[in-house]
């Protein structure tokens, strides 16, 4: 018997996988943009793409290059830049304080969870002439609109990460007599902090996404009134550079809550 | 101080887990509560800390504890319940900022249970940089910073490998020869009830009832790895237990 055994064949163990376990690849992100924009440069240069369908980039950039030179391009980033501030400051402080309260409290949970989870599914686009009408056609309508889009998301992620916090740990919280300040500040607030920052990633999204319809109504300036603009005008130059505009504003806003997450969140494993 | 359980009934809905819990917990004692798993121990444990209300009887603390005392009942958590984001000192800083314990009184009871627990160089540390022994060393110490007059220690080395709970029993076997402390300790486990318990309390299966109380009198000090003694008691304990641990594990859970 154990003779047959050790005359059969041997062969190798096939390893049959790690797992798949990403790794971290820095190159191919940028590599990405870049072929992607030599495509269309080479395509609109040669005439496999028409001029119609697409911008040429090198255009495109020529025009960023003519609104940094004319001074434009500050006119409208900061206008812009002021309205997602003061209103995704607002949704953000208020959409959180919501949350933990609803994370917190059985009423509050009772009592807003299915009103949030009505406002959430609204395109708060459509709401715009409503703003309008309230908070008039100045910057407050403007205002209004991106805080209540950063408000509902920052609600939804701010009381998942209450309710995820450890139990026990508040339960240690009580056992050793701390008081029901502490175990919120000391305890639940950073514990749900993961959390409260991931959802800020989506809310800010929402918020740019949301400043090009705020200033469809009564704005000159701005990144979406620019937008806006050239778009009604067939001006495909002037609205991929607005749009780039966008895109970069959102690679900073994520790299910017990276870099918090970092810092606050470096006793994560 | 001693705790007295009188007549402790407890139930979840229809399901009763303790019946007639009487029992004392004499003063500087450490009292072991044992049982097949599910018997109600853990919910004991809880109900005589005040984080669960018993349906019927009472805990009754004996004698007012030392004046000294910051927070007389204090648990000790099998998870270690250590906040992540606060090091070694934070996490014991954090139990007596709240009774108005700060700055250099409280530096002095720090750096004093941190010698005790041997962690003094790891003070600055995060609780992922430590192991599971050194997680549960510094739950100990955070535990004794309040002075507890009493300590209620819920299996608190059940999630440690077995080399680490032999260290830490001796470790919490030294701390009690330095300073007695009165302790219930909850476990699974017969050989940590045989090392550290003067008294060992036997529950039976759901509905817990004290099944019988086990006293060994050999000091705790003099109680070693592989006493023959001790595995004598820990073999009576494990044959009261058996039979009830058997039809414990075939149970279904309606929970």
């Amino acid at each position: 018997m154990s003779e047959v055994t050790q005359q059969g064949e041997s062969k190798l163990v096939a390893f049959k996988g790690g797992g798949f376990v990403t790794r971290k690849i820095k190159w191919v992100g940028p590599a990405v943009f870049i072929v992607l924009i030599a495509f269309m440069e080479w395509g609109t240069r040669v005439g496999f793409i028409s001029s119609l369908t697409l911008p040429r980039p090198s255009d495109v950039f020529g025009t960023f290059v003519d609104l940094w030179n004319t001074g434009l391009l500050w006119k409208h980033i900061i206008p812009s830049f002021t309205r997602l501030g003061v209103g995704a400051f607002l949704g953000v402080i208020v959409g959180t304080a919501v949350g933990i309260s609803i994370g917190l409290f059985s009423y509050v949970r009772a009592g807003l969870v299915p009103l949030v989870a009505a406002i959430f599914p609204i395109p708060k686009i459509a709401l715009l002439p409503l703003f309008v009408i309230w908070f008039g056609i100045d910057e407050a309508s403007k205002y209004a609109l991106i805080a209540l889009g950063t408000f509902t998301p920052t609600v939804v992620a701010t009381y998942g990460a209450v309710d995820n916090v450890d139990r026990t740990l508040i339960r240690m919280g009580q056992s050793f007599g701390l008081s029901w300040r502490s175990i919120v500040f000391k305890i639940v607030l950073p514990g749900a902090m993961p959390g409260i920052l991931s959802g800020l990633r989506v809310s800010l999204a929402i918020a740019i996404i949301l400043l090009v319809a705020a200033e469809m109504l009564g704005a000159e300036f701005g990144i979406g009134a620019y937008i806006l603009e050239a778009g009604s005008l067939f001006d495909l130059e002037r609205l991929f550079a607005g749009v780039t505009i966008l895109s970069l504003l959102g690679v900073v806003i994520s790299a910017l809550v990276g870099f918090t997450e970092n810092r606050l969140l470096g006793w994560r494993t | 101080m001693k705790l007295l359980l009188e007549d402790i009934c407890h139930s979840y809905g229809q399901l009763q887990v303790l019946k007639n819990i009487n029992l004392e917990v004499p003063d500087r004692k450490i009292v072991c509560l044992v049982g097949p798993s599910g018997c109600g121990k853990s919910t004991l444990l809880r109900i005589i800390g005040g984080l669960e209300k018993p349906i019927s009887g009472n805990v009754i603390q004996v004698g007012s504890p030392p004046k000294d005392s910051i927070n007389p009942l204090t648990y000790v958590f099998q998870d270690f319940a250590l906040l992540p984001w606060r090091s070694v000192e934070g996490n014991i800083s954090l139990v007596l900022e709240d009774h108005g314990i700060r700055h250099h009184q409280a530096e002095e009871i720090i750096a004093d249970v941190l010698e005790r627990t041997k962690l003094s160089d790891f003070r600055k540390a995060l609780p992922k940089q430590l192991s599971g022994g050194m997680k549960q060393r510094v739950a100990i110490a955070r535990a004794l910073a309040v002075k507890p007059a009493a300590m209620l220690l819920d299996e608190p080395l059940s999630a440690l490998d077995s080399q680490t709970k032999e260290l830490l029993m001796d470790d919490l076997i030294s701390l009690w020869s330095r300073q007695p402390f009165t302790a219930v300790y909850v476990t699974h486990n017969l050989h940590e009830a045989v090392r550290l318990g003067h008294s060992i309390v036997v529950l039976s299966r759901r509905p817990g009832k004290i099944r019988e109380i086990v006293n060994i009198s050999k000091p705790l000090q003099e109680r070693e790895l592989g006493d023959v003694e001790l595995e004598k008691y820990q073999k009576h304990l494990w044959n009261l237990m058996r039979d009830e641990a058997i039809s414990a594990d075939k149970e279904l859970l309606d929970v």
